[in-house]
């Protein structure tokens, strides 16, 4: 497939968690507009690994460049994991404080 | 058309309207569901590209463990439709109009780009996807950043657990 279709199709997909974050108050949902943005990324990654891997297998049949997106894929994963747990932590500790999880009660640091 | 470009188009249909209805669904319950109908097609899209491993561990870290996290808290504070907090109308169009214009300026980017319009991304065969080459990458050249995550996993964990006790 051409790589522009995946290009625009991460586009849109990263585009769509951006507009969530703008739109929604429940800091969950926030949260996962974030992990739908991480996946877009995810995905062109990839794409772009195997683009790379299609210009060098033409040469080299046991080509193995495009290794390193895939692997940064992997790392990504491994990182969006870590911040889960501790974000999901942190709203349940606000939930706990303030009995709602509306981001628009947070716009104060202090109280 | 082929079978290859069928599935494509399917998956990323899937895909669009999956995560469209993340954002419209008012109950948080459904959005996670939603959400995780996007992982799967992502994972197919990573299939049809012939990451096998990353389609596989897709599946099993994002729609098997976050997802499943999401689902417990959401279902701890026992969040429905009607305690779901709302912004008003105003506030909702101007997200999606600034939303919308970032989408629309980043494709006619990649339109313009004439480096890229000839390139295509190897569907199907391939084996830099595969486990063996993964990690064969991952333990040669990739030790220490995969010593510091697991690091990092350590901190998380600790970290998870301090903010959740009770004081």
């Amino acid at each position: 497939m051409p790589i522009q279709y995946y290009i625009i199709l991460s586009l849109a997909l990263f585009c769509i968690g951006i507009v969530g974050v703008l739109t929604r108050r429940n800091a969950i949902i926030i949260f996962m507009c974030i992990e739908l943005m991480l996946n877009a990324v995810n995905l062109l990654l990839v794409a772009f690994s195997k683009m790379h891997y299609a210009a060098a297998a033409v040469a080299n049949k046991a080509a193995t460049e495009g290794t390193e997106g895939q692997l940064f894929v992997f790392f990504i994963m491994v990182v969006a994991a870590a911040e889960v747990s501790v974000g999901l932590a942190i709203i349940v500790m606000m939930y706990r404080n303030i009995h709602s999880v509306d981001v628009s009660f947070l716009n104060r640091l202090k109280n | 058309m082929n079978a290859t470009q069928i599935v494509f188009w399917f998956l990323s249909a899937l895909a669009l309207v999956s995560a469209l209805m993340v954002l419209l669904s008012k109950n948080p319950v459904h959005s996670v569901l939603w959400l995780i109908t996007v992982f799967f097609a992502i994972s197919g899209h990573y299939i049809l590209l012939n990451a096998q491993f990353l389609a596989i561990v897709n599946l099993i870290v994002y729609a098997g463990a976050i997802m499943v996290l999401f689902l417990f808290v959401i279902m701890l504070m026992n969040l429905n439709k009607q305690t779901e907090p709302q912004k008003n109308a105003w506030l909702k169009m101007a997200g999606a109009i600034s939303g919308g214009c970032l989408l629309m300026i980043l494709i006619s980017l990649v339109k313009q780009a004439n480096e890229i319009t000839t390139k295509t991304a190897r569907m199907k065969d391939g084996d830099i996807g595969l486990i063996g080459n993964l990690g064969k990458a991952l333990f040669h050249d990739y030790v220490v950043p995969f010593e510091i995550s697991s690091v990092l996993f350590l901190s998380a964990m600790v970290g998870a657990v301090v903010i959740g006790k009770k004081d």
